[in-house]
């Protein structure tokens, strides 16, 4: 049996215009096989949840270089919490001062990617955590 | 390979001596060179590179007499201050004036980016850049739900006019000239400027800076937009013509490669799409009835400076001479005022990196230089810690004592263009030229820059000169120091500056204040005017600083207009 394709949102939240990461990451992620949905700019925290209920994602990857991290992340952590996808790996990258990586880690949420990052290394990062918790569950 | 020679006079028998000794030099470097890439190509060549420019263009191993000797030099390459402009925009460049240090800054409120616009000021800046932060950019008022979390993180907000004045208390306006990055509100903006000016008892014909107000490179990299692409090359001809007449030495736009090349796009994609978008303003005027001469002399623009130094200089030399030729060429203007290409110039924020910081001085001081060669008119050299977060005072003061080592230091000024003649940087600003022209054919066969917008054409071809570049970096085959060669173990630490919360605290306290104490009969009645004369399809400018007079605030502003020309929706691909 086939293994299903990862299903990823990749989000742009709040008022940042800066997509250049997102649509790069967007694409080297579909290129590795991956199903991905990516919003476009500007979108509010309850769209990106309401998106990635509706999408089934196992991954929502947010792009955030406003500075807005401390506010942004968490609120999409709560309203997935809320809609009950609890199992859904919430990652990212930005521009994301050291410190506030350890804080937003330590709420949950999973690896963030600063400037500088290869591509391969977050599509890893996702594989490998699809296999350790998501690969079995659904088909 | 052939070349062409006049024929010579009849009867001047030393003109035809002089072409026989042209004839004879060139035969002579043709077989010379030919002996030259046998000798090359027997020899081995590096493997750590493919020879090619940041933005993939081929780089030979040399350059000759031989791909210059097509240019005539009057017509192609003159001299500053004269068309082609490919030398520079004035006859006398630095000699007579050095280039304007230009520091883009603004955060956290009006009140905190006041005080480091005094500091830069005291430090010997000498014109002030605003950056605001997302809220602003997008048309919003600080405590609208929407910018949660964003409020002064990226730049200053500013809400209303009290904001404006807040920021340039004790500043002169009549003295200090103020660059604005604003595009979709710009209109907004650029009437919160005048406004203050007026309260300082400066008018509007007194007032002298600019505002980016290039709403075509949003839709295309920068994204920060409002309303749809017709209405908003509408306001933006409102301001040409309205301030024409009232504020003439005002720039009224800067027409900007800056953001389409921080997207993704390689030098001759930023060079091409912005100059496009340039045309299609000047054609929006013409359409409007003005006469280029009137509002061409006020256009400017903003370039990029990158790491690839000499495709950079050639950028800036070919943007002028592009410009100048389809100014007078194809749009009839006459006077050279209107032909002459006016620049800032922006150290390339995308090359910054995380790693190994402080490295990121010197990439700024060598793309600084190359500014200064290509002859840009103001520039802004960008902190080592940018990628990081907004910059410390210390990494500012480095960045501003990096133009001054350039400009009293280096010597570089001393001699206006001292790069033409080069063969290289020649031939390169005739091969950029040419590509942009190939770009223009394709942008006109789409049905133009709007059309293009709307297809997601400029956006794709960014998007796909992003990941090449990605590409490049993580195959190896580009070289980036201490992030796919030469990395360190461990980092070196550096201080970075943190925005808290309290800006869009004391942002929501300043609003409610104001909400309060205003005049609100005159605020409706003046908005109401607004969204009649959008409807009434009536110049803006004056209905605008009426109701901006009245302390309406930005968000108002905005959704005034918004019920007449509705939002502009992303065509979304990656």
């Amino acid at each position: 049996m086939a293994e299903r394709k990862i299903r990823v949102l990749v989000a742009k939240p709040g008022l940042d215009g800066h997509d250049r990461g997102a649509k790069v990451i967007a694409a080297s992620l579909r290129d590795a096989g991956m199903e991905v949905i990516y919003t476009g700019l500007h979108q509010t925290p309850e769209k990106i949840a309401a998106t990635a209920l509706q999408e089934d994602v196992d991954v929502v990857a947010l792009s955030i270089l406003s500075g807005a991290h401390m506010t942004l992340f968490p609120r999409v952590q709560n309203l997935l919490r809320e809609s009950g996808m609890d199992d859904v790996l919430i990652t990212g990258g930005g521009i994301i001062p050291e410190e506030d990586v350890e804080a937003l880690q330590a709420l949950g949420i999973g690896r963030l990617f600063g400037p500088g990052t290869a591509t391969s290394e977050a599509t890893a990062y996702i594989r490998e955590w699809f296999q350790e918790n998501q690969s079995d569950d659904r088909v | 390979m052939s070349h062409v020679v006049e024929p010579p006079v009849p009867g001047s028998a030393d003109l035809e001596r002089e072409v026989e000794r042209r004839r004879r030099e060139l035969a002579d470097l043709e077989a010379k060179l030919a002996a030259w890439e046998a000798t090359a190509a027997a020899t081995p060549q590096r493997e750590d590179t493919d020879f090619t420019t940041v933005s993939g263009q081929p780089v030979r191993a040399l350059y000759t007499p031989l791909d210059t000797r097509d240019d005539d030099y009057v017509q192609d390459v003159g001299l500053p201050g004269e068309y082609p402009f490919t030398r520079g925009p004035y006859a006398t460049m630095y000699r007579t004036r050095l280039w304007t240090k230009r520091l883009f800054s603004g955060f956290a409120t009006a009140e905190e980016t006041n005080e480091r616009y005094k500091f830069l000021l005291a430090r010997g800046t000498t014109g002030l850049s605003v950056a605001f932060d997302f809220p602003t950019l997008m048309g919003y008022d600080s405590d609208d739900p929407l910018c949660e979390g964003e409020v002064g993180k990226c730049g200053v907000a500013i809400s209303s006019l009290a904001d404006m004045e807040t920021l340039f208390d004790g500043i002169p306006l009549d003295r200090v000239s103020v660059s604005m990055t604003i595009n979709g509100p710009a209109i907004m903006l650029y009437c919160f400027l005048l406004a203050a000016a007026e309260n300082q008892g400066v008018p509007s014909e007194k007032v002298t800076g600019t505002i980016q107000n290039d709403i075509l490179k949003e839709y295309q990299a920068q994204h920060a937009w409002i309303y749809p692409p017709k209405p908003a090359l509408k306001i933006i001809t409102d301001i040409f013509e309205w301030s024409a007449a009232h504020a003439p030495k005002f720039n009224t736009i800067s027409i900007s490669g800056y953001h389409i090349r921080e997207a993704g796009a390689t030098a001759v994609e930023e060079l091409a799409f912005t100059l496009k978008n340039g045309f299609a303003y000047v054609e929006e005027g013409i359409a409007r009835g003005l006469d280029p001469d009137e509002f061409a002399p006020r256009l400017s623009f903003f370039w990029d400076v990158h790491n690839d130094f000499f495709e950079e200089i050639a950028k800036f030399r070919a943007g002028r001479r592009i410009w100048a030729r389809h100014m007078r060429e194809i749009y009839g203007a006459k006077r050279p005022e209107s032909w002459r290409l006016r620049t800032h110039a922006q150290t390339a924020g995308v090359t910054l990196t995380a790693q190994q910081p402080h490295n990121n001085i010197v990439r700024v001081a060598y793309q600084g230089l190359a500014a200064v060669l290509g002859g840009t008119q103001s520039l802004h050299t960008n902190a080592m810690d940018e990628t990081l977060a907004l910059p410390t005072e210390y990494a500012v003061r480095i960045a501003l004592r990096t133009q001054q080592i350039l400009a009293f230091e280096t010597g570089v000024p001393n001699t206006i263009d001292p790069l033409a003649g080069s063969y290289f940087v020649e031939g390169m600003t005739d091969e950029l030229e040419r590509q942009a022209e190939e770009i223009f054919a394709e942008i006109d066969d789409l049905g133009g820059v709007v059309a293009g917008i709307e297809s997601g054409y400029f956006q794709a071809r960014i998007a796909r000169s992003a990941r090449r570049f990605q590409e490049e970096v993580e195959a190896g085959s580009r070289l980036i120091v201490g992030v796919n060669s030469f990395e360190e173990e461990s980092e070196s630490d550096i201080e970075i500056l943190r925005i808290d919360e309290s800006a869009g605290e004391a942002q929501h306290r300043r609003l409610a204040e104001l909400r309060r104490t205003r005049d609100s009969a005159a605020v409706e009645r003046t908005l109401a005017a607004l969204t009649a004369a959008a409807t009434a399809d009536d110049n803006l400018m004056p209905p605008m600083l009426d109701a901006v007079r009245a302390y309406a605030t930005l968000g108002e502003i905005r959704s005034a207009l918004e019920k007449v020309y509705g939002r502009f929706k992303e065509p979304v691909a990656f």
